[in-house]
């Protein structure tokens, strides 16, 4: 279970925003790959224990989950995988292992009090 | 009615990598290991999968012809680090405490006082755990996930994501394949469904069995 050490590492970024800015932070964007090995649940919780006694306690953190993108050499395009465990080319059947997307644990926004 | 106050928030970007520090510290530890001429080898499995046996295995192959030092995550106990100095090669425990995983900045503490010049391979066992390992690079060259024959054919279905992030799987107990009825092309048809390409070694640490092989693997690898 590392889902609260990633998420006091949002709250740190977070916080430093907040004290760049000098704006209240409401909510909390973050892509969340299928392959990064973090479970969404389990972020959840941990972030509102993170926030607790910060600048960012009572914010939301906003998940948007990324689906694996792998590049397939026989399509020469990039596919969409619908599952973590089958890394075949859901047009032409072959293996594919070049992932383009899945990976991200990347804060992407922050909504701030205007 | 009464009023409430608008409150208007704008959102603005920011796009910043959660694990940002742990993969900077992991890029300086991979250019010091590459500089200093070390190869570093992480195994990853699940508890109990027999990281420590076959550890303890290579480095007392490994040690006649290569100068070979490893470090040991666990939570709690320094047993790992006691039963691989048997082996007689430098041996140091990195204690997590409540931490599931090895992180870059624990490795980089933990070599403190070694010189890295005077080594050929360095393995570092990461903590048993087939989930949380995955999401931190800790600077290796080759990162080796284990999977024990005892643990079942799903092993890479059910954790597809630390197969994903490694380099090489290694099959371990192979001496109980038979009376456990292990059916090895499943196992390695579902590393291939989650990781096509992958390379599959089997071994026994306690008969010995595919060790050479694994000792001809890394004597490839260190030097191409």
């Amino acid at each position: 279970m590392h889902e609260l050490s990633i998420a006091m590492s949002i709250v740190e970024m977070a916080e430093e925003e907040v004290a760049r800015r000098g704006a209240q932070v409401n909510a909390v964007h973050l892509k969340l790959g299928a392959l990064a090995g973090v479970v969404k649940e389990a972020l959840l919780s941990s972030y509102e224990i993170a926030c607790e006694g910060t600048d960012l306690e009572g914010s939301r953190l906003v998940v948007e989950e990324i689906p694996i993108v792998v590049y397939c050499p026989t399509c020469l395009s990039a596919r969409t995988l619908s599952s973590t465990q089958w890394f075949v080319c859901p047009e032409c059947n072959r293996p594919v292992s070049e992932v383009l997307h899945g990976r991200e644990l990347e804060v992407s926004a922050l909504e701030i009090q205007a | 009615m009464s009023s409430q106050p608008i409150t208007q928030t704008r959102l603005v970007e920011v796009r910043k990598n959660v694990l940002k520090q742990n993969d900077i510290l992991a890029r300086e530890l991979r250019q010091r290991f590459h500089d200093a001429g070390v190869y570093v080898v992480s195994l990853v499995s699940s508890p109990g999968s027999g990281k420590t046996a076959f550890l303890e295995k290579t480095l007392a192959l490994l040690r006649s012809g290569y100068r070979v030092a490893a470090l040991v995550g666990d939570l709690a106990t320094e047993n790992d680090a006691a039963r691989l100095a048997r082996s007689q090669v430098p041996v140091k425990q990195i204690t997590t405490g409540t931490l599931c995983h090895l992180e870059a900045a624990m490795v980089r503490d933990a070599l403190n006082g070694w010189d890295l010049d005077q080594l050929d391979f360095l393995f570092i066992e990461n903590v048993g755990n087939l989930v949380c390992p995955s999401s931190y690079d800790i600077g290796e060259e080759l990162r080796v996930v284990l999977l024990s024959v005892t643990e079942g054919e799903d092993k890479p279905l059910k954790y597809p994501t630390i197969f994903h992030t490694a380099d090489l799987a290694v099959l371990t107990k192979m001496d109980l394949a038979e009376a456990v009825e292990f059916d090895l092309a499943a196992a390695d048809s579902n590393i291939q469904r989650v990781r096509p390409g992958m390379r599959l070694l089997k071994v026994s640490s306690k008969s010995d069995a595919g060790m050479s092989e694994w000792l001809q693997f890394l004597a490839a690898v260190r030097t191409h």
